[in-house]
């Protein structure tokens, strides 16, 4: 059986010293050995931006795409293998601005796959620009008067777009984080977890003490229920979205592949592409 | 008795007009005509003028008639619209509803039938298509019991009654006709064809089917008019064969999906027309460059933006070979008639997995949806090939590093592996990278890696990359065109060796790479060559000219009004160039 280790390869990250990505990267791989996968086993999409380059720094399939689309790529990915555990993953920018759209219906549709965001409120490799989370009056070198959009409650958003897993975690935590990858691999539909991961460089704001001075832990409110859907909407309100934990969870919902009709109960990948003759007759016929 | 028969039926859209049109032509195609159809059609599902104009012939046709016999009319303005189309032994055949008026300088014959009142009499006016159909049917000489079989497959569901009703109304439709046209009937009598089955389909139709022959088991696609055919059929096909389409949010979402099931290891396609072709260009270099299978459908339309969304046009062409930033190996091929569009879309597969790059499958308007009689397919010729995709030596091997997945090789391909194949992970991205998918900036790798890229389609295998009709060592005429154009052209070539003139015929199948060694020796022999597409700039010209040079003898005939080529069109303007010592 795989340990986390095997699920190291050679390769440096080019992230900054201090940089939140490490902690999901040792998550990912902590979780993966955890929930019993094989290297092999396993497919990391990535989007493009700092984060985006997680799938290069993880022993398992990776494919590190366009900016903003690791979510479109990484549903393919699982609707033609439907063995393989698939993990997306990139930044803020990546996936609530340019792929905003994929997120949303990402959701909605409800494919098997874990979507991983690393949040820093910035754009990093661009050097230091506002992001959709990035706060009103946040000066980055694009708002040099600071931003004057309203920041995005994305896991209200999750929320009011059905998604069936919706979770947050913040990168030092890296016990939480593991066991919260865990259960988003293991919950069979969409999940989302959004990982505070601050950027030491560019985001003076909201640093790692920041968000130790702000953030709560669901386990901390007292009769906190992660299926209640309307607690969970109200609790972020309450908190402006600063908690972490599991904040909802729909164990019920079917995901797309147990939706769709005829959809291979086996990996379509490995399926024989032949179309047997007295079948392509029936489908001439159809049209005669 | 005539060998060909040029009818039409029109009216409101949403009013039927596409159902009258389509229980003639099935009925008519299963007689063994050969059908070709012109849908005249409006962005709007209700109101508007709309037509359904189709060829009848004994022989096979694949172009839009430049006249018409017969004009099916279910309120003023299609006579108004169309009647200059009739010559003047044509028929109009009228609803007496709307009190047809036949304009002044129209030489045909108006006959009017009470298609809404025998109908409403039979208990609901949206029979009055059925009475059309009848009252055609007796102006042609065809027996209405030939309806039988096509009313009862469309109406059975509905029960007996129903049916009954339908073939009522047409025989009610005949008998009125009979009743009141006098002499003209006997001039359009059909001579009878060879009774031989074929299919009756849409370009779009051949090109989903071809997929699913072709192996493709999933689809990710995002509505739009000329290709959305292609997904509502597979979405109906592919769960006998466990797959799907997942109509996405965007056409980014499709062709980016599309590149992860390819990826690992389901052909999959997507479809779209221009303006889903311009999102997709950024995902179009994501495959280019990371190897990726991908297999795209562009059914051409007028563009540019919204353009003329439901017209013919050729335009997108320099964009589907050009289009996306960077430089990537791609192949584009354009299929010229519907059986083309089945056997090419089989190919498209084994190109994209052959040379792991994208293959844009280039369709137009009127090749998607022109509906027309088609030979059956051949099963035999149905072949799947993978490329290099080697699973089993992979799993097998001791070395537990990374692939080398783009490994520099003589011919540029290197091994695929499908992502949960033991011992074969590798990474994959669109940054430039190594051989083992590592990003990297070294010079020599990003010369090495782009050459090796390019490498791949310097001589790819593609069977009859030009349709040539070449009966003539020194021509007076070479006329070259791609995709639908191939019937128009086909048509005119007898009327210019009326003329006197020696005409040789290439359509250009492969457009990218272009294959410029097989046209040269026909540009060559030709005294003059005439380009003909539906463009404003002669995109196919510039091609021809770019890649086997010959730009003086190369002159365009050029149409970007939305509407097909007529062989008249063609003829016309061909004899005028010659007339004024153009060419």
């Amino acid at each position: 059986m795989a340990t986390f280790k095997d699920f190291r390869n050679q390769v440096k990250p080019n992230w900054c010293p201090g940089c939140g990505d490490f902690s999901v990267q040792a998550a990912i791989q902590r979780a993966a050995a955890n929930v019993g996968l094989e290297p092999d086993d396993l497919a990391v999409i990535s989007g493009i931006g700092c984060s985006g380059r997680i799938s290069g720094y993880i022993n398992a399939y990776g494919f590190h795409g366009i900016h903003g689309r690791s979510l479109p790529i990484a549903q393919g990915v699982k609707m033609a293998n439907r063995d393989l555990t698939v993990i997306a993953s990139g930044g803020d920018g990546d996936g609530f601005a340019i792929g905003m759209g994929h997120t949303i219906h990402a959701m909605r549709r409800n494919i098997d796959i874990t979507y991983i965001v690393m949040d820093n409120q910035i754009y990093g490799l661009t050097k230091g620009q506002t992001s959709p989370t990035s706060a009103e009056g946040f000066k980055t070198k694009s708002t040099p008067s600071g931003s004057i959009e309203s920041s995005l409650s994305i896991m209200e958003l999750a929320l009011s777009s059905g998604c069936g897993f919706v979770a947050q975690s913040f990168s030092t935590d890296l016990k939480d984080l593991v066991a919260i990858i865990e259960q988003g691999i293991q919950h069979k539909g969409f999940s989302l977890i959004n990982v505070f991961s601050p950027c030491v460089t560019f985001n003076k704001v909201n640093t790692y003490d920041w968000f130790k001075q702000n953030l709560i832990s669901l386990n901390d409110i007292e009769g906190y229920d992660p299926h209640n859907r309307m607690m969970a909407m109200q609790t972020l309100m309450e908190h402006n979205g600063l908690v972490k934990g599991l904040i909802y969870e729909n164990p019920t919902r079917p995901s797309y592949q147990e939706s769709v009709r005829g959809y291979s109960s086996s990996a379509l990948s490995k399926q024989d592409l032949n179309l047997p003759e007295e079948k392509f007759t029936e489908l001439m016929a159809e049209f005669m | 008795m005539i060998e060909q028969l040029s009818w039409k039926v029109g009216g409101q859209q949403g009013e039927g007009i596409d159902s009258t049109g389509e229980i003639f032509a099935i009925a008519l195609n299963r007689l063994g005509y050969y059908l070709y159809g012109y849908r005249h059609f409006s962005s709007r599902i209700k109101g508007g003028h709309t037509n359904n104009k189709i060829r009848v012939s004994t022989k096979e046709v694949r172009a839009v008639s430049d006249d018409l016999d017969m004009l099916i009319a279910f309120d003023q303005e299609t006579i108004d619209v169309n009647a200059h189309e009739l010559h003047s032994r044509g028929i109009i055949i009228a609803d007496a509803k709307f009190k047809p008026v036949k304009p002044d300088h129209c030489q045909a014959t108006l006959v009017i039938i009470p298609f809404t009142e025998i109908a409403t009499e039979l208990g609901t006016s949206l029979m009055k298509n059925m009475v059309a159909i009848g009252a055609t049917s007796a102006a042609l000489g065809i027996d209405t019991a030939t309806y039988q079989a096509v009313v009862e497959e469309i109406f059975g569901r509905k029960g007996e009654k129903v049916v009954n009703n339908n073939m009522e109304a047409i025989q009610r439709g005949a008998d009125a006709y009979t009743a009141s046209a006098g002499e003209s009937v006997q001039t359009l009598s059909l001579k009878k064809a060879d009774g031989k089955n074929r299919l009756f389909m849409i370009g779009n139709d051949a090109i989903a089917l071809g997929a699913l022959a072709g192996g493709a088991r999933l689809m990710a696609a995002y509505p739009i008019t000329p290709a959305s055919e292609i997904m509502e059929y597979l979405i109906k096909k592919l769960p006998e064969f466990g797959g799907t389409v997942v109509q996405t949010e965007d056409e980014i979402a499709a062709a980016t999906m599309a590149i992860g099931s390819n990826y690992a290891g389901v052909r999959t396609l997507t479809a779209s027309a221009g303006p889903g072709l311009s999102l997709m260009m950024e995902a179009i270099g994501l495959s280019g460059i990371t190897e990726t299978p991908l297999v795209i459908v562009d059914t051409q339309r007028g563009g540019p933006s919204t353009g003329l969304p439901t017209k013919q046009e050729q335009s997108d062409l320099l964009a589907m070979i050009y289009g996306t930033h960077g430089e990537i190996p791609k192949i584009v091929i354009a299929p010229s008639t519907v059986e083309e569009a089945f056997y090419d879309a089989i190919e498209a597969f084994n190109l994209a997995e052959e040379y792991q790059c994208p293959v844009i499958l280039l369709s137009d308007l009127q090749l998607s949806l022109g509906k027309q009689s088609v030979e059956p397919l051949d099963y035999n010729k149905i072949n799947i090939r993978r490329g290099k995709l080697n699973d089993q030596e992979i799993a097998e091997r001791e070395d537990k590093s990374y692939y080398k997945r783009f490994e520099l090789t003589d011919d540029g391909v290197s091994n695929r592996v499908i992502p949960g194949t033991k011992n074969g992970i590798f990474h994959v991205t669109g940054v430039e990278h190594d051989e083992t998918g590592k990003p990297s900036e070294v010079p020599q790798n990003r010369k090495d890696q782009m050459e090796k890229r390019l490498r791949k389609i310097q001589n790819i295998s593609f069977q009859n990359p030009i349709y040539t009709v070449a009966p003539h060592e020194a021509p007076d005429l070479l006329l070259i065109g791609f995709n639908s154009t191939r019937g128009s052209i086909e048509e005119v070539i007898p009327r210019l060796e009326a003329d006197g003139l020696k005409v040789n015929h290439a359509q250009i199948r492969l457009v990218h790479p272009f294959p410029a060694d097989e046209l040269k020796p026909l540009l060559q022999a030709a005294k003059k060559v005439i380009v003909v597409e539906h463009n404003a700039t002669g995109q196919l010209a510039s091609l021809v000219k770019m890649n086997a040079g010959y730009g003086e003898k190369i002159e365009s005939i050029l149409k970007y009004d939305g509407n097909p080529f007529l062989p008249g069109d063609i003829h016309q303007q061909c004899k005028e160039m010659f007339a004024n010592g153009h060419i």
